[in-house]
């Protein structure tokens, strides 16, 4: 009986949590679908070009804003390097896209803090500029870049 | 970050209201993109509800077999190395789509689990084993096992960072 108890609270705490979460999840699919279909896919190379840590910066913030499936990332970032943009930006672009998350923000915000949430995705922007610094030189020095 | 109840609440259906108002602005301008736009979001949900499913899982299960005193000693302060490497582990090994997971965070976060675990989890996200071989195939094997080991390696730096900045809400 007491078991049967402890599963019956369990159940109803777990719908009243996804009750919660639905429409914020809801909202984020919308919102990602719009801001996808909205803005346009390609971006420009001519941003690029101006140096390591100015072309990470602008990788990340690129990532940042973008949302979507990681895999359109490499399509993009593939895009990207072909049409000459450095392997440094790429990879800032490829960082971001899954650590930062703008237009997850207010979701972020709203289950886990709004100072976690900004903290974490600024953070995770700066990280994510070291680790393109980083990636590209230790590939250099090991000669496989 | 604040020890709440997993709260969407109002908030939650006012976020909603506020994506639909967009929708309702952006018709307005722009009705073809608009209606793209909603056909793109009904196919990404019908992806995504698996996923949902799967949430939905854990959220029961961590409500049935975790007390808080269990979170505590994996995923808490005292869980040492334990927490870090779980932390990573189980953000590589997680899909679908990230705000899923916030919920799952927030509910072991009730039940003790530390601010900076939470932050590794979610940065260790990064590393997404099934795209792997196509990273490979279009960076090359070098360059992904670099970034895979720098993404591990500070998906722990941004925990502790994390944990610096908000330490009097551990």
């Amino acid at each position: 009986m007491q078991t049967e108890n402890h599963l019956k609270q369990c159940l109803l705490k777990t719908i009243r949590t996804f009750i919660d979460i639905l429409p914020i999840i809801i909202g984020m699919l919308l919102a990602t679908s719009l801001v996808i279909t909205l803005f346009p896919e390609e971006i420009s190379t001519g941003l690029f070009g101006k140096g390591d840590i100015p072309d990470a910066m602008l990788g990340a913030t690129i990532g940042s804003i973008a949302a979507g499936h990681p895999l359109a990332s490499y399509l993009l970032g593939g895009e990207l390097l072909s049409g000459g943009v450095s392997l440094i930006a790429v990879t800032a672009l490829l960082v971001t896209w899954v650590t930062v998350g703008i237009v997850q923000l207010p979701a972020e915000a709203l289950m886990l803090g709004t100072r976690f949430a900004v903290y974490r995705n600024i953070i995770s922007f700066g990280i994510a500029i070291i680790i393109a610094l980083l990636t590209v030189y230790t590939l250099q020095l090991l000669g496989a870049a | 970050m604040p020890r709440q109840q997993i709260h969407s609440g109002t908030g939650g259906w006012l976020f909603l209201a506020v994506v639909l108002t967009g929708y309702g602005i952006s018709f307005l301008l722009n009705p073809e993109s608009t209606t793209e736009a909603f056909t793109f979001f009904r196919r990404v949900m019908r992806q995504v509800l698996p996923v949902l499913g799967l949430v939905f899982l854990l959220l029961f299960f961590a409500n049935l077999l975790l007390a808080p005193a269990k979170v505590n000693k994996y995923l808490g302060r005292e869980s040492g190395l334990k927490g870090w490497l779980a932390s990573v582990v189980a953000g590589i090994f997680s899909m679908g789509p990230v705000y899923a997971w916030y919920a799952v965070m927030a509910e072991l976060q009730q039940k003790g689990m530390r601010t900076a675990l939470i932050a590794t989890f979610l940065y260790s996200r990064a590393v997404k084993l099934p795209l792997l071989p196509l990273m490979i195939y279009y960076f090359g094997l070098s360059y992904t096992l670099i970034l895979c080991l720098y993404l591990v390696v500070f998906s722990v730096i941004s925990g502790i960072l994390i944990e610096r900045l908000l330490p009097q809400k551990i």
